[in-house]
């Protein structure tokens, strides 16, 4: 080994370099790659939803799996690196958590929000269900009827 | 050689420069998975967007993602033939990475030029705003890794800084992870 490469060893690359692998088995993980690819492209050609969303975000997570494991190489990465990527992925899930009742609802029982939930909704939607699954008193969408017992909604759209 | 200090002193066990790309990335994760998040949450408030999800090309998108996969693969190569001493091998294979970068690129605006042509632009909806945000966004972090590997690949190529191929490597993955969710977000899920 050239005194460079005992350079490199000592100044950039992972301690054991003798744990990375030979080309082979990354083309390998790439011929993987490619072949979950595939499956999550055709997924929706098959028309059915749920197959649709497992093959498109289970393989996703996989895919990623596979990428941090073999190629950034987390497996032979020092601890405190993966506990710096998970505490950050901690704190999206946090976040997620905190704001999605807010933005995914456009109801709840004291405000309701017309502007999100009448933006851009085209009319057969609109018609076909758009309050659906809108807890009992809650709001009615603008020019509807109220619902009896309906709470009042609150002040000014959130 | 002297090496300078930043590249030796090392707290965590972690060489310095490998230790900055993780916190980059760690940075990263919640920029782009603050983007994705807000975008998952609102797709799932807003059921009509799947309508206009379904105007995305997919094969432009699956296009992409088939060139970033290969682009990786040649990304961790390079980091292999540092590894092993040969700066040649790994600039040259640095290059090719630069090939996929460009590629995905060319590929990208000939997607967008036909989306704002039939009127889908940032303002359309809410949709459109998220889409070209979070492509944008990507596309920028493209471009910036493809102008780092050259002057890594130029460096390499002189047998000098062998464990930049790494670094830059580490990030070009990342760049590739972003897109593995981009794709079905936003080309498939409709």
């Amino acid at each position: 080994m050239s005194s460079n490469v005992d350079a490199h060893a000592a100044h950039g690359s992972h301690a054991d370099p003798h744990a990375l692998h030979d080309d082979s088995h990354y083309i390998k993980v790439w011929g993987i790659l490619v072949v979950l690819f595939a499956i999550s492209f055709a997924g929706p050609f098959l028309g059915i939803r749920i197959i649709t969303l497992m093959t498109a975000f289970g393989i996703a997570v996989v895919k990623a799996y596979l990428v941090a494991k073999n190629f950034m190489h987390l497996d032979i990465e020092k601890k405190f690196v993966v506990q710096l990527l998970v505490v950050c992925l901690g704190l999206l899930f946090l976040f997620f958590l905190g704001v999605s009742p807010d933005v995914m609802k456009h109801w709840g029982w004291n405000w309701r929000n017309d502007s999100a939930k009448n933006a851009n909704i085209p009319e057969h939607i609109l018609h076909e269900g758009g309050a659906e699954g809108a807890p009992e008193g809650a709001a009615p969408a603008e020019g509807a009827a109220p619902a009896e017992g309906a709470a009042p909604a609150a002040e000014g759209a959130k | 050689m002297v090496k300078p200090i930043a590249t030796t002193r090392s707290a965590t066990g972690v060489p310095t420069g490998r230790l900055a790309v993780w916190w980059v990335i760690a940075s990263e994760i919640v920029i782009f998975g603050g983007l994705l998040a807000s975008y998952v949450m609102h797709r799932l408030g807003h059921p009509e967007w799947a309508t206009y999800a379904a105007h995305t090309n997919p094969w432009a998108g699956g296009l992409n993602t088939l060139v970033l996969l290969t682009s990786s693969l040649t990304a961790v190569l390079a980091h292999n033939a540092a590894e092993r001493g040969n700066g040649k091998r790994a600039a040259n294979l640095l290059m090719l990475t630069c090939v996929g970068a460009l590629t995905f690129l060319v590929v990208k605006s000939f997607e967008w030029y036909h989306e704002i042509s039939e009127g889908f632009t940032i303002t359309a909806n809410g949709f459109w705003s998220f889409y070209y945000c979070a492509a944008g966004l990507h596309g920028i972090h493209v471009i910036a890794g493809a102008i780092i590997m050259l002057f890594v690949a130029a460096d390499a190529r002189k047998n000098k800084e062998l464990q930049r191929v790494e670094l830059i490597g580490i990030y070009w993955h990342f760049v590739d992870l972003v897109w593995i969710f981009l794709f079905p977000l936003l080309y498939i899920a409709k």
